[in-house]
């Protein structure tokens, strides 16, 4: 059997399979359908410091092989996210969760961290400085390497746990950003969040999703997402968590090859809610069949080609 | 509770133009336990269309699930397609229905596609002792579909928007025109019927709405509705039924 146990910063992993932010809730959700303990990690839902309820409905389209979001960071707010939905978690999870978190402002990616950083269960912090979906904050921290710099190194400063900063592939040298926040003292990073995409009703020409615009993702963009995780990957000298469209064990074994030291996985939870165990028993049995013994030899396979 | 599993497709009918009867038999129907709730559906296996499509329930029981659906666009298309014994993946036994049945005399109103979850609501009103009438809105007389399933259980009245069968005009007319009276009601329809009825009448109503869903099961709050008295609401999960006093018209 393949040894799949892999660590990370603050993350120390059965596995490398973590459910990515806002495709599996605060994790109890899917109690219902497994034991949530299989996973390595879960990311859960992007947390700001004041309740948002987010975008008006309709929040979702899809498109080939994916799907657009604009959920606009819904959630309870820091307090209630630490007391909650946490306490909820702690009771079926022994794990140690990667946090996500943004703000809409600097001063409220501090006070977030703050908080989070603090609670028992946070291995980590996942800087979310990529959300194409509020109108401020979000992306536009994560597309000009000063500014995602400055803000890695504000949270920095106040998080007792180490901090994953998660890039936006809505920029033309993604590589850059990862530089500049590795530079501001990142832990880690994870990559990628959606694709900025639209799309429209042909009778009337109005956009379905009602902010416009949404994310995509799924398996259509898986091979943005590896071609991304391989530059950034081999660029900087912290772990790579890398997503985008995985969906199945081969995929998660391709995404590591590409360079990332775990990975994420998204809506195919939300298609189906049995995707992250599923991908864990694949991995193993195709590491079996390659006749790899420790998943870690194969993170960054592809960087000598 | 929540349940995945393959279910075979026994019988399959067009009722209608582009409306289509579908029952589908397997172990999966034993976790629905409400009028109301819904099953997300995986047509095909491919990844295109990627999402489940979330389907109303007509009628159940412990084997069978059937559906009435309209062909809407690509997903319900490829449904439509599908053949006796075919197998789809479904999770059923989604969401909460309803499941107050504490009336003297109430009335069920379905407008449209609204209509098909009326059915098995109807049944187990029946068999609480109440006392039941059905009040439907179509667009037009050729639109319409098991109003004589539905006359079988109890009085029906029809209101279409261009008049060709019984009343002309909203559900709402038709209730005026035939002096309904009622202490309790429950809708399913368009959001903006339910929206009228809501305005109409505010108390002692359950609504149950529908979303674009990601995943129908709680996970991604693709289908979030601001309600009274909490900040939102989940329709997959804590809906997709609603009281009247916590709908926000318009909200």
């Amino acid at each position: 059997m393949a040894k799949l146990h892999v660590t990370l910063p603050g993350l120390d992993m059965k596995n490398p399979v973590i459910p990515a932010s806002g495709t599996f809730g605060f994790g109890y959700e899917f109690t219902k359908f497994y034991d949530i303990n299989v996973l390595g990690s879960i990311a859960t839902k992007g947390t700001t410091f004041t309740e948002r309820y987010g975008n008006p409905l309709p929040r979702i389209a899809e498109g080939p092989a994916g799907m657009l979001n604009a959920i606009g960071l819904q959630n309870p707010g820091v307090h209630a996210v630490v007391n909650e939905e946490f306490d909820k978690l702690s009771h079926v999870f022994n794990g140690k969760v990667l946090a996500n978190m943004g703000g809409h402002s600097l001063e409220e990616y501090i006070e977030t961290a703050k908080v989070l950083s603090q609670s028992d269960i946070v291995g980590a912090l996942e800087l979310n400085i990529s959300c194409p979906n509020v109108k401020e904050g979000g992306m536009q921290f994560g597309t000009d390497p000063e500014l995602a710099a400055k803000v890695t190194r504000e949270v920095k400063k106040v998080s007792s746990k180490p901090v994953y900063v998660k890039l936006s592939p809505n920029v033309t040298d993604i590589v850059a950003i990862a530089k500049a926040v590795e530079a501001a003292g990142a832990d880690g990073i994870s990559m990628v969040n959606t694709l900025l995409g639209m799309r429209f009703d042909i009778k009337t020409g109005a956009p379905i999703i009602k902010n416009k615009t949404g994310g995509y993702s799924g398996p259509a963009i898986f091979p943005v997402a590896l071609r991304m995780v391989y530059q950034v990957s081999q660029a900087v000298n912290i772990p790579v968590i890398g997503m985008g469209g995985i969906s199945s064990g081969k995929d998660a074994i391709e995404m590591m090859i590409a360079g990332a030291s775990a990975v994420e996985v998204g809506c195919a939870n939300l298609v189906d809610p049995y995707a992250c165990p599923k991908i864990i028993e694949e991995m193993e049995s195709i590491l079996d069949e390659m006749g790899i013994e420790d998943v870690n030899d194969i993170v960054g396979k592809s960087h000598q080609f | 509770m929540n349940y995945q599993g393959k279910m075979t497709i026994s019988s399959h009918k067009e009722l209608t133009k582009d409306v289509f009867e579908m029952v589908v038999e397997g172990d999966a129907a034993k976790y629905i336990k409400e009028p109301g709730q819904f099953v997300n559906i995986k047509i095909t296996d491919d990844m295109t269309p990627y999402l489940r499509r979330p389907m109303s329930i007509c009628d159940y029981d412990e084997h069978s699930i059937k559906m009435i659906y309209k062909v809407v666009g690509e997903g319900t298309k490829l449904m439509s397609k599908k053949q006796v014994g075919d197998q789809m993946d479904f999770l059923t036994g989604l969401g909460h229905g309803f499941i107050d049945y504490e009336a003297k005399e109430a009335i069920v109103i379905g407008g449209g596609l609204g209509v098909p979850p009326m059915y098995n609501l109807v049944k187990k009103l029946k068999e609480e002792g109440v006392k039941v009438s059905a009040v439907f809105g179509f667009g037009k007389e050729s639109d319409m579909f098991y109003i004589k399933e539905f006359e079988a259980l109890c009085p029906v009245y029809v209101a279409t928007m261009d008049g060709s069968y019984g009343v002309k005009g909203t559900v709402i007319d038709a209730i005026k025109e035939n002096n309904l009276s009622f202490d309790k009601y429950y809708a399913c329809g368009p959001v903006p019927m339910l929206n009228a009825l809501v305005k109409a009448y505010p108390d002692n109503g359950y609504l149950s709405f529908e979303a674009r869903m990601g995943c129908g099961f709680g996970a991604c709050m693709g289908c979030s509705m601001k309600v009274k008295g909490a900040s939102y609401k989940r329709v997959c999960v804590e809906g997709p039924v609603f009281k009247s006093e916590e709908v926000i018209v318009n909200g």
